[in-house]
């Protein structure tokens, strides 16, 4: 496919002056196969270093945070910055313990996104089986009352469900919480999306076996719908455990206090000054989720774009 | 997707033992005979179905109009209110506080600030994740950490990266500071000067947001056929050719997608005003929906806070009005 086949009259090039279009675009064409080709080596380094950039400026700002978390006041206000801490020792993690109760901290966000995530996940798969398997009348609009709320921004539902928890006096309480946070519209979609492409046969045959509907939700539904209960139970376990503005509203005692609420008011505490205690504790907040994530990235990177695919 | 009549007929025939009476008929109602006497059994299929139904559905539905349709109804209600939030009287002012609001001096700030960090964040996100993902569609090698690394803020609370950024970003000992001196510029002082404290936080929301529209693109990429650009460039398409006229008209629908998700999204961000700047300095970093926080639990001015959230409901979804139009159009012509 290099060269023209012969029907172009091949000695034309060279004598012609004013040589025709089609022998001009073949020429063309090889000139820039030819500069391709040259082309690709510098084209590589410019790739390369553009992606180092990329991976320099995502990782140093995390880093930086877990080197810092080990600095002592002096090695982070020494004029010229130092990478490395002069030795890893805890003292800002102590000083962390010592400020705000950071350890019930981590025991409320772990209680806090287990049972909120756990919670949420049954719930959608619930529904969504109702939704899906269930023959009654008016499921279609309860589909709507469930499709419509994805589209009502948890933001405006702040003030009236504040009165609300505070009127049932569940301020600084767990159920404050989780249960206003807990009817998931996106996972009953996703799970809805997913048994409507399950085998019909499959149900069917439990059925005529004389499973009930709940026997046939878990021992058949739950079991071919693993990657999608993955998905949506790692995209909760992110979404709970990062929550912010709700535990904020509600929580002002440190005992139901969730990391990320503890983590500004160590910031009210300590100030803008002691940054090494300050990035002890944010790396406590981000860790254990970038851990998850490294482990588990394709599963939660499915749940988070499954919006994109299906929408 | 849903039982067919008949299937639910043998269900309830296989529930008894066969044959134990001539009235419940042999199983499935499809036999003309077994008409008359299926038809109370059916009824009692359906009466059995709704139970399940409300056991299966109705907490989560329960919930949803418990904690999301009941409140969105309340904020409507609200608005009309002149009320501090946690006291008990409250005094019907019918639109006030929607002309209170579009009469506010500080209302022109809210919204320039809101739309700057709007378009900054929505243009930028856009044209950074498209980048990365243009980069990372390339055959490189090790291009799997770095796409590692680029989503991995996403998925960090917005607090603790607002909270890192902040020590990145101090004036006095930041590692900014130092990468600017080594380039010959001086740092402005991020947190307390006007337009730098908008400007900090929007280059973090983009570091944190950059990851996941480059995701969304990188996939629109790879559905992209191999044919095509193959086509392209046997034309004598030049590689930028083939990009502009080939592999970006053919992102639309997904470009669409993320302008809208990630203007929805924009809109409502408050965890990194909140851990960088609280609004400040002198509300320059307050956006509509930081307005609606300060206003109601700082303040205290609820019914006038549910009026901003009502004015933000409203543009949230005549922005998700015209995805959805987009989208129905879409099906139908395809």
């Amino acid at each position: 496919m290099l060269t023209r086949p012969s029907g172009t009259p091949a000695p034309a090039t060279p004598n012609v002056p004013n040589p025709g279009a089609v022998l001009d675009r073949t020429e063309i064409r090889r000139r820039q196969r030819r500069r391709a080709r040259l082309r690709r080596i510098p084209m590589d380094v410019v790739l390369y270093t553009v992606m180092a950039a990329v991976v320099l400026v995502m990782s140093v700002p995390l880093i930086w945070m877990v080197l810092a978390s080990f600095k002592a006041p002096g090695e982070i206000y020494s004029v010229p910055l130092t990478w490395l801490p002069e030795s890893f020792a805890l003292t800002n993690y102590r000083e962390v313990a010592s400020a705000i109760p950071i350890g019930r901290m981590f025991f409320n966000s772990v209680l806090i996104t287990t049972l909120g995530a756990g919670l949420k996940v049954i719930l959608g798969l619930a529904c969504a089986y109702a939704l899906v398997f269930v023959d009654v009348p008016l499921k279609k609009t309860a589909f709507v009352v469930v499709l419509f709320a994805l589209l009502i921004p948890g933001q405006i539902t702040i003030i009236p469900n504040y009165t609300l928890i505070a009127g049932l006096g569940w301020l600084n309480t767990y159920q404050g919480i989780i249960i206003p946070g807990l009817a998931s519209a996106f996972g009953t979609f996703l799970f809805r999306q997913h048994f409507r492409s399950l085998p019909v046969s499959v149900l069917e045959a439990a059925e005529l076996d004389g499973a009930g509907h709940l026997r046939r939700l878990w021992r058949f539904a739950v079991p071919m719908s693993v990657p999608t209960i993955a998905a949506v139970s790692l995209v909760s376990i992110v979404g709970e455990w990062n929550e912010y503005l709700w535990p904020m509203l509600v929580v002002d005692n440190p005992t139901t206090m969730p990391l990320p609420v503890g983590l500004t008011l160590l910031q009210r505490v300590e100030g803008l000054q002691n940054w090494g205690v300050l990035m002890a504790a944010t790396t406590l907040v981000t860790l254990p989720i970038l851990v998850i994530f490294l482990v588990l990235q394709r599963r939660l990177v499915a749940g988070l774009t499954a919006g994109a695919v299906t929408g | 997707m849903s039982t067919s009549p008949a299937l639910a007929g043998a269900a309830l025939g296989s529930d008894q033992s066969p044959g134990s009476s001539p009235a419940a008929g042999p199983p499935g109602a499809t036999s003309p005979g077994a008409r008359p006497a299926a038809k109370p059994a059916r009824r009692r299929v359906k009466a059995r179905n709704v139970a399940v139904f409300l056991m299966l559905a109705g907490p989560n539905i329960a919930l949803l109009l418990v904690f999301t349709y009941r409140p969105m109804i309340l904020s409507f209600y609200y608005s009309m209110l002149q009320w501090n939030l946690g006291a008990s009287v409250a005094r019907f002012v019918g639109l006030g506080n929607y002309v209170e609001w579009f009469t506010d001096p500080r209302t022109p700030t809210v919204v320039t600030t809101t739309v700057v960090f709007g378009l900054v964040t929505v243009g930028g996100g856009l044209v950074l994740g498209l980048g990365l993902a243009l980069l990372l569609n390339q055959k490189l090698r090790a291009r799997g950490v770095a796409r590692t690394l680029a989503f991995a803020p996403y998925v960090l609370s917005g607090i603790a990266v607002g909270m890192l950024w902040l020590y990145i970003f101090n004036p006095r000992y930041g590692l900014l500071k130092v990468l600017l001196e080594n380039i010959g510029a001086t740092t402005p002082q991020w947190y307390s000067t006007t337009p730098w404290a908008l400007i900090m936080i929007m280059i973090v929301y983009l570091w944190k947001h950059a990851g996941y529209v480059a995701l969304i693109y990188l996939a629109g990429l790879q559905a992209i056929p191999q044919d095509l650009r193959d086509a392209a460039a046997l034309d004598g398409a030049s590689p930028r050719r083939t990009l502009f006229a080939v592999v970006l008209p053919l992102l639309g629908p997904v470009t669409f997608f993320l302008l809208i998700t990630t203007t929805l999204s924009s809109l409502q961000s408050f965890d990194l005003i909140r851990a960088m700047t609280d609004g400040g300095p002198l509300g320059s970093t307050t956006t509509l929906m930081y307005q609606i926080y300060v206003e109601g639990f700082q303040t205290g001015r609820a019914g006038y806070a549910s009026a901003a959230a009502t004015i933000l409901f409203v543009i949230l979804l005549i922005i998700t009005a015209i995805q959805l139009k987009y989208v129905e159009r879409k099906v139908h012509y395809s």
